[in-house]
């Protein structure tokens, strides 16, 4: 009785705390989710998604380290095994309670779902101990099971079986069909979805019984408006339309910063950008003198400054700083003339004409970028044919790598530097996937086996020097070549304290978000 | 006129027809609809296995085929994104789109029409030439710079107007049409757009009105009316405006369609939330069944509004016969 009554003296105070700051939030992203459902596309799109209304195991904080979530701890058994034990009392929108039957039922489903079973392929299994604690069990020793585990937002297992109207399962998991998943939700997270209409906004309102009291949010109601066109956008907030906006494009921060009514965010990114050399199709390039010649061409330095205004970090290899294979003495090496001597060396100096493609839809100012890769690479008599088209276009080309030179940009979805190497640095192999992206088909077998070692390194400093080495390899073999690493930016209304929420995966925690009042 | 429309009718079936295959025959070139469906680290396997189940790997003219069957039962498809049925999603944005075409449809006559006369009348009147100034700053401008330069004088600057979206919208015929004439937020929520897209129009119909008014009023029957000593405000709107109005009409209807076309680039702008948008953020995402449908339902409209044009000419002007036209 006395626990009830206190029970019910604290919800009375939320709640009349939450009526007396109450707050609405309205923002504009570039593009709204495309689905619901939280496995049908591996997207920013739908991770931002799931941060608002589901919770997963455990997150991200802003350096990097883990926060628990519905996993209130966690702990290794032995080499293949990680324990989690789950937090207790937590419900979902619909009102069931969150058990380890949700957990099981999620991960099963994450294997069936095209694009999140690679994140998923390292685990054997999932073991339900008792009700609230689960054992993830690994094929082999893995380093990264918690990395992948905060991709794990439980689904209301109760709410998503059964059949819909359509005589479908209620969790069918489908890429372009009217499922039942892709419409209706029902999480544990801090906001559930109220109204929708895809392409012109979503409402969410704050789940009254979130089980994170502590959470310091006082926004009760939040809507999306997807704003396309970065001029727009930015329109929508200094007119007061909207208080937080994402993406802000490079050119718009001065303004955004001097406006009395707006603040910038911006914040180092980990999306690499880069130039694949074929080997394959031009023979130059199979001389580590030529490649090495060329990365002594390109000036990071310039592209970032003159292109990016500054909104970029010049890189020397994939992993950006605060990933563990970030290697502190790799640095740009821009040098002209030894790039024209090695050319000589080579016997290219006359040099030759290769082709180029990049995007011009994809990455930030990639059209622009790939025009200055070019007439720096005329400075050592490489001519360079370039065309540039929409990444709708570019993928299939790039499938096919049907230039010399092609453009790629890459974000590690583990937030690990193991995942740039086996995407873009291993010998390209169809049977084992490895090297999917490696349209320069560099290879080195120290690398693959390199790689090999750190996916079943549990030791991190260890697993740290491993990666470290790897990127040294690449840099002396001049793999690729290195542009740089994509900075963030968000701007939000003066009275919005969008930062504390912020952080370098771009999924804002808006379930602990603060609006002044 | 029965015959007409019949005639019509038959034309505008070959007219989708060639549309539905010149767009089907296209959408390869688009890229590939697959890219936009999966996440970056999905594999090759995998999405060839997904192409198979959306049929894309099948020969051309057993797609288009499959699609033909479709559509002669009234389904142009499914989009990708939407994942609702095509013409279904495009009818949805339909009206957003009609009501900026008609708010600009709205601006443009009731300026262009005493603009044009009124610089007919008077050509050398300071007003007359600022007037032709002017327009033809608004055809040289290009309509984004328009709608940018609108926004950030009256929304950002000024802070009168709202910058993006159709504001606050109601329901009409059982949630068919979601109107935003009927309110106050919504009325405000147009005016930036529908003259952004009227800038484009507007200058064109001024000066067309203004060159066949002068043409008109050389004509002999207005010298006779002037020597038979009819008012001033008979003979120009009532005589001359009507002759004016003839060939106005037949550009206005052809313009109307352009419109539709026009408010791709306005709507992109305003983020509204109509078919024109739509179109540009499907070939992004080449989302090809939506492509294809747009196409149609345009293609449907520049029938419809040439038909309603030939119409009107006829009542306007009754030596026109319908039927006899080639």
């Amino acid at each position: 009785m006395k626990k009830t009554a206190s029970i019910l003296a604290g919800a009375l105070l939320s709640l009349g705390l939450m009526n007396a700051q109450a707050a609405t939030l309205k923002m504009a992203y570039d593009a709204d989710p495309v689905s619901l459902d939280p496995h049908e596309q591996l997207s920013g799109g739908t991770l931002q998604l799931s941060h608002m209304t589901f919770d997963p195991l455990l997150r991200w904080t802003r350096d990097l380290g883990f926060e628990p979530r519905l996993a209130e701890k966690w702990e290794r058994i032995d080499d293949l095994t990680m324990r989690f034990h789950l937090r207790k009392g937590v419900k979902f929108h619909s009102g069931n309670e969150f058990t380890a039957k949700d957990v099981a039922f999620t991960f099963e489903r994450l294997r069936n779902s095209a694009d999140f079973k690679g994140i998923f392929s390292p685990f054997k299994e999932i073991k339900v101990v008792d009700d609230h604690t689960v054992d993830l069990i690994t094929e082999k020793p893995f380093p990264l099971v918690l990395n992948n585990a905060t991709y794990l937002f439980p689904m209301d297992s109760q709410y998503y079986s059964g059949t819909d109207a359509n005589g479908n399962p209620k969790d069918m998991l489908v890429k372009h069909g009217n499922s039942f998943a892709s419409r209706h939700l029902s999480g544990t997270g801090p906001y559930t979805v109220t109204e929708r209409e895809q392409g012109v906004k979503v409402e969410f309102t704050r789940n009254m019984d979130y089980w994170d009291k502590k959470s310091p949010g006082n926004v009760d109601k939040i809507v999306l408006t997807p704003i396309k066109e970065a001029p727009t956008r930015v329109a929508a907030l200094l007119s007061g339309d909207v208080d937080f906006i994402a993406p802000v494009p490079p050119t718009d921060h001065k303004r955004i910063d001097s406006s009395d009514r707006a603040n910038l965010v911006t914040m180092g990114g980990t999306r690499i950008i880069t130039v694949q050399m074929n080997q394959e199709r031009v023979e130059a390039f199979k001389d580590a003198r030529v490649r090495q010649a060329i990365v002594h061409a390109i000036n990071q330095e310039g592209i970032v400054k003159k292109i990016m205004k500054g909104f970029a970090t010049p890189a020397a290899q994939f992993s950006p700083k605060g990933y563990l294979g970030y290697n502190e003495a790799l640095q740009p090496r821009y040098d002209l003339k030894k790039a024209k001597q090695l050319m000589k060396e080579a016997g290219y100096e006359k040099g030759f004409t290769v082709t180029m493609m990049a995007p011009n839809n994809r990455y930030v100012n990639d059209a622009k970028i790939s025009q200055a890769v070019a007439s720096m690479l005329a400075k050592i008599n490489i001519k360079v044919d370039l065309k540039t088209m929409p990444k709708a276009q570019y993928w299939p080309e790039f499938d096919a790598r049907a230039a010399d030179l092609m453009m790629i940009g890459w974000h590690a979805d583990t937030e690990d530097s193991n995942n740039f190497y086996e995407f873009l640095a291993m010998c390209p192999n169809k049977e084992t996937g490895a090297g999917q992206y490696n349209s320069g088909n560099y290879c080195n077998p120290k690398v693959d086996q390199l790689v090999a070692q750190a996916n079943t390194e549990t030791d991190q400093a260890k697993r740290a020097a491993i990666m470290q080495q790897i990127e040294q390899i690449i840099y002396d073999d001049a793999g690729f070549i290195p542009l740089h690493w994509q900075n963030l930016a968000w701007a939000a209304g003066k009275n919005v304290d969008i930062a504390p929420v912020l952080n370098v995966m771009n999924f804002p925690y808006l379930g602990d978000l603060v609006v002044k009042q | 006129m029965i015959a007409f429309l019949i005639k019509r009718l038959f034309q505008a079936i070959v007219v989708m027809f060639v549309i539905s295959l010149i767009s089907f025959s296209i959408q390869d070139n688009l890229g590939d609809p697959l890219r936009e469906l999966v996440g970056q680290s999905v594999s090759e396997e995998e999405r060839q296995a997904l192409r198979d189940e959306l049929g894309l790997n099948d020969p051309f003219l057993v797609q288009y085929g499959r699609f033909a069957r479709n559509a002669l039962q009234g389904d142009l498809g499914t989009s990708y994104f939407f994942k609702e049925p095509a013409l279904e999603v495009i009818l949805k944005k339909l009206p957003a789109t009609l009501e900026l075409v008609f708010g600009a449809t709205l601006i443009i006559v009731l300026l262009s029409v005493p603009l044009g006369v009124y610089s007919a009348i008077r050509p050398s009147s300071l007003f007359s030439r600022a007037v032709m100034g002017l327009s033809i700053i608004g055809i040289s401008i290009p309509v984004f710079l328009t709608a940018i330069g609108l926004i950030y004088l009256f929304a950002i600057e000024l802070g009168w107007m709202p910058s993006y979206g159709r504001g606050e919208t109601v329901d009409l015929f059982n949630g068919w049409w979601e109107t935003g004439f009927l309110t106050g937020d919504g009325l405000l929520h147009l005016v930036l757009p529908c003259f952004t897209l009227a800038s484009i129009m507007l200058p064109l119909f001024i000066r067309l009105i203004r060159a066949e008014m002068m043409e008109v009023l050389q004509s002999e029957y207005v010298k006779f009316a002037w020597a038979k000593g009819i008012s001033p405000r008979r003979i120009y709107f009532l005589h001359a405006l009507k002759n004016t109005m003839l060939p106005v009409i037949t550009v206005g209807g052809v313009q109307i369609g352009t419109m539709v076309a026009y408010t791709i680039l306005t709507e992109t702008v305003f983020q509204w939330p109509g078919m024109g948008f739509l179109f540009l953020e499907a070939v992004n995402r080449v989302d090809t069944p939506l492509i294809v449908a747009y196409l149609i339902v345009v293609g449907a409209i520049f029938v419809i509004t040439n038909t309603i044009v030939d119409l009107i000419y006829g009542l306007v002007n009754p030596t026109v016969k319908l039927a006899g036209k080639k």
